[in-house]
């Protein structure tokens, strides 16, 4: 698990998840990146950037209602 | 409908208003629904500038006392409520708070400041420019530039921090505040009238200027109920479309922009309120520099607070109590824009408008090189 980078931005207001998202696929440029979100705001704007450049998205929904977001390329 | 068929029916428009066409599609609503609220009397390239109608509100309430621009917008009142409706069906109604709210009143007083200098906020900057009124360019410029600060600030690692979940009575303040509005402008209360026969208040609505041009209430009401369940599903942000594009290269929401402007520069047309010049144009000023000095605290207010103006309502329909706070600092700042002599007029700039960017962008370069999150 030690490999897999993990954004958390849950409780930022935007564009800050996006944008923090972004400078993670950025850095990786591949493997596997977890972002942890708690708006489906944050969630449509990560999943839309990540999509667009090329990344695999898949979203598990938390107990407490927060989502965590796996990006793997 | 049949219970399954509203359900996927249901389900039908929120995929719609999550894709790509959900920004583009509130901004063509917004961008023909403005002009027209205009016919039905709003004030002419003001169909709807949530600045504006919280000056309006401000004024209603007595916070100022400038007596053409005093009003119950229910504008207003629809988007913190038609955004609400849509949380709920969604449930996207989550009640959350603590992301510095004290700066968030800070930076919605300074925002009006800005946008009350130049006349309009970013939604009215736009209808602005689609009824022709070319001053409107230095404003949006200006808004630009401001938007440009605020990614700075934000690379640079600004943060408000991180909200935490509330209790869901937190999230009703904001709608129950809106209801009371209603009733209000609806009772409109009236304690009699001083020596000089004018009225005491506590509710003062304009009897000539624009505050006494609006729509009838239910249209209004209704227009901003539907354009608040459309925005709180697309994200619509007027602020966020030139955001997201200088530092996402996303541009989702600029599309939503770009739609409003065609939209209200076509209906405009078909309507006969194109009227394009800079001189003599409606609640607006001539002064270049001003109109894009002002935006450009405007916008870097809206961009270190998250969102425009509208989005702040939208957000506090859906629970956001920071987003809440920073609409009562837009209500409390138009106060203050009035009393002070900050607010513009169609004759110019006021006394102390321009010394009171300069402070606010002062004030808000502060907030972006101090407001950072704090680690537990």
């Amino acid at each position: 698990m030690s490999d897999i980078e993990t954004v958390d931005a849950r409780g930022l207001s935007c564009p800050q998840p996006a944008m923090l998202a972004r400078q993670a696929l950025q850095k990786a440029d591949k493997g596997t990146i977890e972002v942890l979100i708690d708006s489906s705001t944050a969630l449509e704007n990560v999943s839309r950037l990540a999509k667009n450049s090329g990344w695999n998205v898949t979203v598990e929904d938390q107990p407490d209602g927060s989502y965590r977001v796996v990006l793997k390329k | 409908m049949t219970p399954l068929a509203e359900k996927e029916f249901m389900s039908f428009v929120s995929r719609f208003l999550t894709s790509r066409w959900g920004p583009i599609f509130t901004g063509l609503v917004v961008g023909i629904l403005a002009p027209v609220l205009v016919k039905l009397g709003n004030p002419s390239n003001m169909g709807v500038c949530v600045v504006c109608f919280s000056r309006d509100i401000a004024g209603a309430l007595g916070l100022h006392h400038a007596g053409v621009v005093q009003y119950i917008r229910p504008e207003i009142i629809g988007f913190v409520l038609g955004s609400l409706v849509a949380a709920l069906i969604f449930r996207e109604f989550k009640p959350r708070t603590g992301s510095a709210p004290l700066v968030r009143f800070l930076l919605g007083m300074f925002a009006v400041f800005g946008a009350l200098v130049f006349l309009g906020c970013p939604w009215r900057a736009y209808l602005r420019l689609a009824g022709g009124d070319w001053n409107a360019v230095f404003g949006i410029l200006g808004l630009i530039a401001g938007i440009g600060i605020g990614i700075v600030f934000l690379r640079t690692g600004f943060s408000l921090g991180r909200n935490h979940p509330a209790p869901k009575a937190l999230g009703w303040v904001m709608p129950a505040i809106m209801v009371t509005l209603l009733a209000l402008l609806i009772v409109a209360p009236q304690f009699g009238r001083d020596a000089s026969g004018n009225p005491v208040g506590p509710i003062f609505f304009s009897e000539k200027g624009p505050g006494s041009q609006h729509a009838p209430l239910i249209i209004s009401l209704v227009v901003g109920l539907f354009v608040g369940f459309l925005a709180q599903r697309s994200r619509f942000c007027t602020v966020g479309a030139i955001r997201d594009m200088m530092l996402l290269r996303d541009s989702h929401l600029l599309k939503g922009v770009l739609a409003l402007i065609a939209a209200a520069f076509i209906t405009n047309l078909i309507l006969g309120q194109f009227n394009p010049g800079f001189a003599n144009q409606p609640v607006a000023h001539t002064n270049a520099l001003w109109n894009f000095g002002g935006m450009v605290l405007a916008g870097l207010a809206f961009t270190l607070a998250g969102g425009c103006p509208g989005r702040q309502l939208f957000l506090a329909g859906e629970g956001d109590g920071d987003a809440a706070v920073f609409v009562v600092g837009m209500i409390v700042g138009a106060g203050f824009a009035h009393n002070f002599s900050i607010a513009s007029s169609p004759s110019g700039v006021s006394a102390f408008g321009p010394v009171t960017v300069m402070i606010g962008l002062v004030i808000c370069i502060i907030i972006g090189l101090t407001m950072r999150e704090v680690k537990a």
